[in-house]
């Protein structure tokens, strides 16, 4: 898959010709710095890592310095292979918005969901609680109820869903339309909304 | 807010409309599509409210008909609104006139011809 790493900006909404409201989000993608390009022959498949977001280079582990000096580029925050680019690139070339998107077109986005802290049952899993407080139940509407059978099996299969940790995960959402692109500004408008805050890194792949 | 989600919202805002706001008397102008045939519906009525801020501010207009209140919610910057004329500049004192919905008989409105000063508002 091919893509650019970028930010989101945040979300509006327009009134298109047929008279429907269009909710879309704004991304502000790349350019992107290609740093390395790997061949079959050195690494066995065919692949171009990109960097987004100069950073400085005390930021920088020495490791990931080397890497950034051996490409003659300055560090990057995000780093990314893609694979399938169809344009010919080498080590410093940047990438922008219309090398690899078309207006119309459908894209992945990629992002990290924002962390909702520790949530019951009914939040993250979708439960539907006890129902009511009615029938001398209190203090439980929001329960799980039953974690499972009793004496057989005598414990609680793995994976039961429970309370927890919520959100701050990998989250990718398919299919989002392509509303328009901004070239100048390295904006690009998608239909839909997108994981994660605004000015959270997103990944967006065709 | 952004700016550049304010100027992405730019392109979709119309300037060709009046101003007009909570109680004045509007005539709505709003493209209908039967089949394939266009017409204009226009709907006529009381400005209760705006709301809403930039591409997505809508407008509520109530007028009484054969007896039954009848309210619409336009999204003022769509396409589909041909045009807003103004009849009738009201004078309310407040942004959001609920109230008239609960008057029982006719609803007087005083007018307020220089609303919006000497050029009437654009």
């Amino acid at each position: 898959m091919t893509g650019l790493i970028g930010k989101k900006i945040g979300m509006t909404s327009f009134v298109n010709e047929e008279g429907k409201n269009v909710p879309c989000t704004l991304l502000e993608l790349g350019p992107c710095v290609v740093t390395q390009v790997k061949t079959a022959e050195s690494d066995g498949y065919e692949a171009v890592q990109i960097a987004y977001e100069p950073i400085k280079e005390s930021r920088t582990t020495k490791p990931l310095l080397g890497h950034f000096k051996k490409a003659g580029v300055k560090p990057h925050r995000i780093l990314h292979e893609i694979r399938g680019l169809e344009k010919e690139v080498k080590p410093g070339d940047a990438l922008t918005i219309t090398d690899i998107f078309e207006e119309g077109e459908f894209v992945d986005v990629v992002g990290r969901s924002k962390g909702k802290g520790f949530q019951g049952v009914v939040k993250r899993h979708g439960f539907a609680g006890v129902g009511g407080r009615t029938h001398g139940q209190h203090n439980r509407e929001r329960a799980p109820g039953s974690l499972g059978a009793s004496s057989f099996p005598s414990r609680v299969f793995k994976g039961k869903r429970m309370a927890g940790r919520m959100g701050n995960e990998r989250v990718k959402v398919f299919n989002l339309q392509v509303v328009k692109i901004i070239p100048e500004e390295n904006i690009m408008v998608v239909k839909g909304a997108v994981p994660g805050p605004r000015n959270g890194y997103v990944l967006v792949l065709k | 807010m952004d700016p550049r989600i304010q100027a992405f919202e730019e392109q979709f805002l119309r300037n060709d409309l009046p101003r007009f706001g909570a109680g004045d008397t509007v005539v709505v102008y709003y493209k209908i599509r039967e089949g394939n045939k266009e017409r204009i519906q226009p709907f006529e009525g009381i400005v209760l409210q705006r709301r809403g801020r930039g591409a997505s501010e809508t407008v509520t207009v109530r007028k009484v008909s054969h007896g039954v209140g009848v309210e619409r919610i336009f999204p003022i910057h769509s396409p589909l609104i041909e045009k807003i004329e103004v009849k009738r500049y009201g004078r309310v004192r407040r942004a959001r006139i609920f109230y008239i919905r609960n008057i029982k008989g006719k609803i007087k409105i005083r007018e307020h011809p220089n609303k919006y000063g000497e050029a009437g508002g654009k």
